[in-house]
């Protein structure tokens, strides 16, 4: 497929601008370019198919089934769109006065509020843009808190070694010091490694949990007492979170702030790109610290970004809180729970799942026994996915299993669907054993097959020049 | 797998060879294996200090990053600057494309001979 640049003409055209009625005014002379963008130009038409064509390349969440684990993709009711798409919302000026935009600042108080009593919270902000944004708020809110009691020997935040890397990114990007735990044999927080690396330099923990194999810790309320006893906080991913969703709270985990990607768990389109949003909560004790939007607090506090932050995905967010409400969003936890054990039980007997006890929403098959035997790798299996319209789980991740593929059916999945899943994954199982050949060249009916990632990230070519 | 018995052995797939008091210091053809093509290695610089356990600098492959922990504590004397335009050097002669040497050496993490790596990356895949 030729890139846009590629089928502009000189000349071509697409909008028709309608007549300028206000007053023309030019740019001073050392503020203009000295020569013209080199953007792309087409007709409607060309530029229509150009991005229809993009479109029937990709696989989303509307063309069939996608389990990628850790991340969530779930499907987006409709009527979050139509919500968002409302003139009131998509038309109001970022400076209006805070009279004229009422109904929007009730929206997000209103999100704020059920996302507190979701999440056990006292304190929400919408300002960061997406999730490791809002780690990044989230620490940045401990960091002040140990400096707003003097508290400046406190330097280190403990990562779990199964954590998703923005963590340990996030601490570093604060000014932190990371230490890294390892897992214990069942893949939760070993107490005895967190006891050996608590101290008076502790700043904090993060921790996702369910954790990133999909096993809810059965020590939370112990590591979080033994993190506090330290004199440190402790910070909650909220990356898992549509597992336990309505259905227990970080706040009584005894987390003492969250962040939760409202565009995986609560309904945006994403994986394209964004924009994607935000929320970070806190307790009482860290409230002073929250940055805030001049529309839902007025002047004079810090922010982290500009004006209301990503304000139609909370639109997006609340409509799909409202539409599932007090019953619905624990039960869409628990379906998604029901589904991942599914689908894991349906598969065992062919693929071994990493922890063989009863999961969460996603779940983890470890290959490595099976490419000894067959040489068929994770992902050669990924890519033997593709070829029967299926979108890959995420593989090798977490770095704790070897030949790691992580998958999380979500909530909205049917039986029929999950049986399908589960027969293709056997198919291959046994497709590995008879002729690895044919995996280790799939996908064979893709548009793109596997393309060279060692080229592209070793001379990666970011920037269409003009030939 | 490759692994000569001139060399000594981290538990984290680092070897380990002296050189009159200086540690050259690379990764082990297990650890090429596991992570696949590299594609970048992030180095220290001639001066910095290491500490035996801990991360000196790190490589990233397809997969994931992964950091490269130093078997002694000591001062970085020479790195291998090399690698940074071809990181393929790791993937294509582990054992002859070194990453760096330490001098002044005050404590060296318990290693591994040749047979007791081997029988370790037995354990570990």
């Amino acid at each position: 497929m030729k890139l846009i640049f590629e089928k502009s003409v000189p000349g071509r055209r697409c909008a028709i601008l309608p007549d300028c009625d206000v007053e023309q005014v030019s740019l001073p002379e050392e503020l203009r370019r000295e020569t013209a963008p080199a953007l792309p130009e087409l007709s409607e038409v060309d530029l229509s198919r150009h991005y229809t064509q993009l479109n029937q390349r990709v696989h989303g969440v509307n063309c069939g089934f996608y389990p990628l684990g850790s991340c969530t993709m779930k499907y987006n009711p409709r009527i979050d769109e139509d919500m968002a798409a409302l003139p009131g919302f998509t038309g109001v000026h970022p400076l209006a006065p805070a009279h004229a935009v009422e109904g929007c600042r009730e929206v997000l108080d209103t999100a704020a509020a059920y996302l507190r009593e979701i999440t056990g919270m006292d304190g929400m902000t919408f300002q960061p843009a997406a999730g490791a944004h809002g780690e990044f708020t989230g620490v940045l809110l401990i960091k002040q808190y140990h400096r707003s009691r003097g508290d400046l020997g406190r330097k280190k935040i403990i990562v779990p070694d199964s954590a998703h890397g923005t963590n340990p990114a996030t601490a570093a990007m604060c000014g932190f010091e990371v230490v890294n735990i390892p897992s214990g044999p069942d893949g939760c927080v070993d107490l005895e490694a967190l006891k050996a690396v608590l101290g008076e330099d502790t700043a904090g923990l993060m921790l996702t949990n369910p954790n990133t194999v999909g096993l809810f810790d059965p020590n939370i309320l112990e590591i979080t007492r033994l993190v506090h006893e330290a004199g440190g906080l402790c910070y909650y991913d909220g990356a898992n979170l549509n597992a336990v969703m309505g259905v227990v709270r970080p706040g009584d985990m005894g987390f003492d702030c969250i962040h939760m990607n409202l565009h995986k768990t609560f309904a945006t389109p994403h994986g394209g790109g964004g924009p994607g949003a935000c929320a970070v909560g806190c307790k009482a004790f860290l409230k002073p610290f929250l940055p805030a939007s001049r529309l839902m607090d007025g002047e004079g506090h810090i922010q982290v970004r500009s004006f209301a932050g990503n304000f139609l995905v909370v639109v997006r967010a609340l409509t799909y809180l409202m539409t599932l409400g007090r019953e619905g969003i624990p039960e869409a936890a628990e379906n998604a729970v029901l589904n991942a054990n599914y689908l894991m039980h349906q598969i065992k007997g062919s693929f071994s799942p990493a922890f063989d006890r009863i999961c969460m929403h996603e779940f983890v098959l470890n290959l490595s026994g099976y490419k000894k035997e067959t040489g068929v790798s994770a992902l050669d299996v990924a890519k033997s996915l593709i070829d029967y319209g299926m979108h890959p789980p995420t593989m090798y991740f977490p770095m704790i299993v070897h030949e790691a593929l992580m998958l999380e059916p979500t909530e909205t999945e049917s039986k029929e669907t999950l049986d399908w899943a589960a027969q293709v994954f056997r198919q291959l199982y046994e497709l590995g054993k008879t002729d690895p050949e044919a995996m280790h060249a799939a996908p064979h009916h893709a548009q793109i097959g596997r393309p060279d990632e060692v080229r592209a990230a070793r001379t990666p070519v970011v920037r269409w020049t003009k030939p | 797998m490759n692994f000569p018995a001139e060399l000594q052995y981290s538990r984290s797939h680092e070897w380990i060879r002296m050189e009159d008091g200086v540690a050259v210091i690379g990764i082990s053809d297990f650890a090429q294996s596991e992570l696949g093509d590299v594609v970048f290695v992030n180095l220290p610089e001639v001066g910095d200090d290491t500490t035996a356990g801990e991360a000196f600098g790190d490589v990233e492959s397809v997969k994931a990053v992964s950091d490269l922990v130093c078997p002694v504590t000591g001062t970085v004397c020479e790195v291998n600057e090399e690698l940074l335009d071809s990181p393929e050097k790791l993937n294509e002669d582990c054992y002859g494309a070194w990453i760096i040497k330490v001098e002044n050496i005050t404590e060296t993490e318990d290693l591994l001979n040749a047979a007791e790596y081997e029988a370790f990356t037995q354990e570990e895949g």
